[in-house]
């Protein structure tokens, strides 16, 4: 291992650092919404303060309880959507890429109100 | 000229077997879409022992080949992503002369998790993938300085050998 080694593995680690402070310093979005696209287009976004099951095609199921969101079905075949955690803060996403389906935590009003100011 | 076509082969046919081997273990990385990519080993040392074309070349038909076999037809575009760009920034890097097997195989890994990442926000549309990044960060030099070590011992037991006539 160089010296320059050492560098560009300190690099990419405190890059990553910082990304991973960022996204764990936003809180959990109470009252965020869950957005479901499909192929880019909005299908739709639900409060994720209510619990709720919603087929998204006929390929992909997204089930909202206790203020999560989470992939609980999906015809794809490496189902790496359905095993990813249920994501609550805004920024995560559950992304099943062969159906190109993706459900992401958008934030709610206050949110709004702190991109602008 | 012949045996160099030879001794690709039994790059390419190791290539797939490594492939085949790591499909066989269950996910043991937590994060799912995570692998060690313990084929790309194959894809350095050819890196160090021929050249960057060759490498290439074992890149593009390794995924092709094993995602017919294995995988699914769908992720060949990604991986085709990712193992072109790794490939090129492990080729500059080596290039310059000023890092190791080691640090040349992790740039290799967090960019080929890159290419992937950036034709998986191009498929879906998305820039939301916040999360994915750093944890593909990470994962890439992981993987990447453990692909990386193996390389540097199997170059340094190769010693002097040539792959070619």
């Amino acid at each position: 291992m160089k010296r320059n080694d050492w560098i560009l593995i300190t690099v990419v680690l405190a890059v990553s650092a910082i990304f991973l402070g960022i996204h764990f310093s936003r809180p959990q979005q109470k009252d965020g919404m869950a957005e479901v696209t499909i192929d880019g287009e909005v299908f739709g976004s639900w409060p994720i303060s209510e619990d709720r099951t919603v087929e998204i095609g006929d390929g992909n199921r997204l089930v909202i309880e206790d203020g999560k969101a989470d992939m609980v079905w999906a015809d794809c075949p490496d189902k790496l959507c359905v095993n990813q955690k249920a994501i609550s803060r805004e920024g995560e996403s559950i992304i099943c890429l062969p159906n190109k389906v993706v459900i992401s935590i958008v934030g709610g009003e206050e949110r709004e109100v702190d991109a602008v100011t | 000229m012949k045996n160099r076509a030879a001794y690709f082969g039994v790059f390419t046919a190791l290539a797939l077997i490594f492939s085949y081997l790591e499909s066989l273990i269950p996910i043991r990385f937590g994060i799912p879409g995570i692998k060690l990519g313990l084929a790309n080993l194959l894809t350095v040392i050819l890196l160090y022992k021929r050249n960057a074309r060759e490498a290439l070349l074992l890149s593009v038909v390794r995924v092709i080949l094993s995602g017919f076999l294995f995988g699914n037809l769908f992720s060949i575009v990604y991986s085709l992503a990712g193992g072109i760009l790794s490939l090129f920034v492990m080729a500059v890097l080596k290039g310059t002369g000023r890092f190791s097997v080691m640090g040349v195989s992790a740039a290799g890994g967090v960019f080929h998790n890159m290419g992937q990442l950036l034709v998986a926000m191009a498929a879906v549309e998305t820039y939301r993938v916040g999360y994915y990044f750093p944890v593909l960060l990470i994962a890439g030099v992981v993987t990447g300085l453990l692909i990386g070590t193996v390389a540097e011992q199997v170059l340094k037991r190769l010693g002097n050998f040539r792959f070619e006539s």
